[in-house]
């Protein structure tokens, strides 16, 4: 009897957080197809009536959407790259390489993990203005193409993998180079989905890195580009059913990429706790 | 190279060591060792945003730009310190929440009489890894005057506030439904004194009814990351210490409290740290939701600082108050480290 209401009490919770976690997502769907005397009568209901896609259509034609994913894509596609590549050869050898000063270079990026992101703020902008790249590609892309979590972890799993088969390689005769791409990379196929789905879902929702480095509209980013639509560049009325639509469709990648590679999502957290 | 003579294979990692960590090393130098040098400097000027801030024009405004934030008598100080204050209130409901709520669908997501615990830790997670932005605009429609949480009110017979247009504190209209003071005629000895810029009335708001929407959103994105870092820890919990446990005759409650609660400590505390950490720094939806409005109840630091370079063009101003937010952060932490450390 006791495990019976135990189990009933477990099923309602769960239940009712997984409606609380989740209808707002089903909230934004039904009312990216709603018309907006619909969407602001019946805010609540699953179902658009009428259904239109009039939205979808003006969120192609009447807003700067098609250049922001242009943009979102041409940002992610090469900052996953670059973090992924620079971050594991940095990993790799902090982990396996004796050079002088690898310790204290170690240190200081544990250290610079723990600078508040949002403080760098103004001081990015202080050197990408200085450099005289402001408001360029090169200010939306390479601040970003290095993270010192991806080398964290990255060298966290060299750590933990045995060193013989790179050591039989480099007896070989293949360079420290060859062996890295070769051989060793193969073996952290685990570890690379982790960095490069973070590098990725970290890259496409990044916002404010966006506000301090562009201002030029036709180098929005989706993110930045949503952001200045819901703060008013739409001209008149509420507008909802388009700026939902709009969000739905940034959101769409991220979540794809989550429903394949959850497990690897869930690890990365889980690498979290074990750090306390 | 003196190694090389010993063994080729070391003298070669000198390099290849270097190399290997060169673009990393010039990235995160170049945009977060140097930007944090130069911000330092820019905090002591004047600078407008003309030209280079290393120009022999800009005027040098040694510490101005910090007292301006603590000590003088003006606009600055109390923009900054009703930014700290509705930081204060957020961090002071956030915080709790998020790790509540985690800790709680952890450990009814954990326990052994129920199926189905994938398709719930996925639910939970998901929205942690959304675009704080997109996610922002959903809850914008929620939480607009005919939006769904005003629905749902209605349906209980409540008529929902005007989230986003309504500045009023929650602690006074909680202080004023239970009559100890009339919100709209406050009690003068709280509205005539106060401290930093502001009055013990302005103080003691509490967050905004805007200011709790956006808690509310972050409360929701942030906890299902907590709920499965609890989770992890739960499940590293030898089930031997429950059933022994169950063996002494302890009861459901003082399982809970005394052998799975201890267990569960370093978590704990890491959750409580990163929260701690990321709620400080609040800026994405502020950007998004309010840009500080109404009345600035939902002025931020980090927003402060951002509006305040940007828009107002005082970027040694702006850099002053990141560089004391960035003190905020550490020392927080590091009492709260304290705090949970040195207890047994």
């Amino acid at each position: 009897m006791r495990t019976l209401a135990t189990r009933f009490a477990g099923y309602a919770i769960l239940v009712f957080f997984s409606l609380v976690f989740l209808y707002p997502f089903v909230i934004q769907i039904a009312n990216s197809f709603k018309t907006e005397p619909d969407a602001s009568a019946n805010p609540l209901s699953p179902i658009a009536h009428p259904f239109t896609t009039d939205s979808m259509a003006r969120i192609f034609d009447g807003t700067g959407f098609p250049t922001w994913i242009g943009n979102s894509v041409l940002v992610t596609v090469i900052v996953t790259i670059c973090r992924v590549l620079f971050g594991s050869m940095a990993g790799y050898a902090l982990s396996r390489l004796r050079f002088p000063g690898r310790r204290p270079l170690f240190a200081t990026l544990i250290g610079l993990m723990a600078v508040p992101g949002v403080v760098l703020l103004i001081p990015k902008f202080l050197v990408l203005n200085q450099l005289g790249i402001y408001n360029t590609y090169a200010a939306l892309i390479v601040p970003m193409i290095a993270d010192a979590a991806t080398v964290f972890i990255m060298k966290q799993f060299f750590d933990s993998v045995p060193v013989s088969v790179e050591e039989a390689a480099r007896i070989d005769g293949a360079g420290i180079f060859r062996t890295f791409w070769s051989v060793v990379l193969p073996t952290a196929r685990p570890a690379l989905i982790t960095v490069t789905i973070l590098a990725f879902q970290g890259s496409w929702n990044e916002f404010p890195h966006t506000v301090v480095a562009v201002q030029d509209p036709s180098l929005f980013t989706l993110p930045r580009g949503l952001a200045d639509l819901v703060s008013g560049s739409l001209g008149s009325g509420s507008q909802y059913p388009l700026k939902l639509g709009a969000a739905l469709l940034a959101t769409i990648p991220v979540a794809i990429i989550f429903v394949i590679f959850q497990r690897y999502f869930v690890r990365d957290a889980n690498e979290g706790a074990e750090k306390g | 190279m003196a190694d090389s003579k010993r063994g080729g294979i070391r003298g070669n990692e000198r390099v290849a060591g270097w190399l290997f960590v060169t673009p990393v090393v010039a990235v995160l130098g170049l945009f977060l060792v140097v930007p944090i040098l130069m911000a330092l400097w820019v905090s002591l000027t004047d600078w407008n945003g003309q030209g280079s801030p290393f120009r022999s024009g800009v005027p040098f405004a040694g510490l101005d730009n910090y007292t301006g934030l603590f000590t003088d008598d003006g606009l600055a100080r109390q923009n900054f310190m009703t930014s700290i204050r509705n930081n204060a209130y957020y961090v002071a409901a956030v915080v709790p929440l998020q790790t509540l709520l985690a800790l709680g669908l952890a450990l009814v997501v954990n326990n052994r009489l129920l199926k189905g615990k994938g398709f719930f830790r996925t639910a939970f997670y998901f929205p942690s890894v959304t675009s704080s932005v997109a996610i922002s605009v959903v809850f914008l429609f929620m939480f607009s005057n005919s939006g769904a949480i005003n629905e749902i009110l209605g349906f209980v017979g409540v008529n929902g506030p005007q989230w986003f247009a309504d500045p009023r504190g929650v602690l006074h209209l909680a202080l004023g439904a239970v009559g100890l003071v009339d919100v709209s005629a406050p009690p003068a000895a709280l509205t005539d004194h106060g401290v930093l810029g502001l009055t013990w009335w302005d103080w003691s708001s509490g967050p905004s009814v805007a200011m709790c929407a956006i808690i509310a959103l972050v409360v929701w994105t942030t906890s299902g990351t907590f709920m499965l870092m609890f989770l992890a820890a739960l499940q590293n919990i030898p089930g031997q210490l429950d059933e022994a446990g169950l063996v002494d005759g302890a009861t459901r409650w003082q399982r809970l409290r005394f052998i799975t609660l201890p267990q569960l400590r370093p978590t704990m505390f890491l959750v409580l740290t990163l929260g701690l950490i990321g709620s400080w720094q609040v800026f994405d939806q502020i950007y998004v939701m309010s840009q500080g409005n109404p009345a600035k109840t939902t002025l931020t630091p980090a927003y402060l600082s951002y509006r305040t370079a940007f828009r107002d063009f005082d970027y040694g101003s702006g850099a002053a108050i990141s560089f004391v937010l960035f003190l905020i952060i550490i020392v927080l932490t590091l009492l709260q480290r304290r705090a949970l450390r040195e207890r047994p």
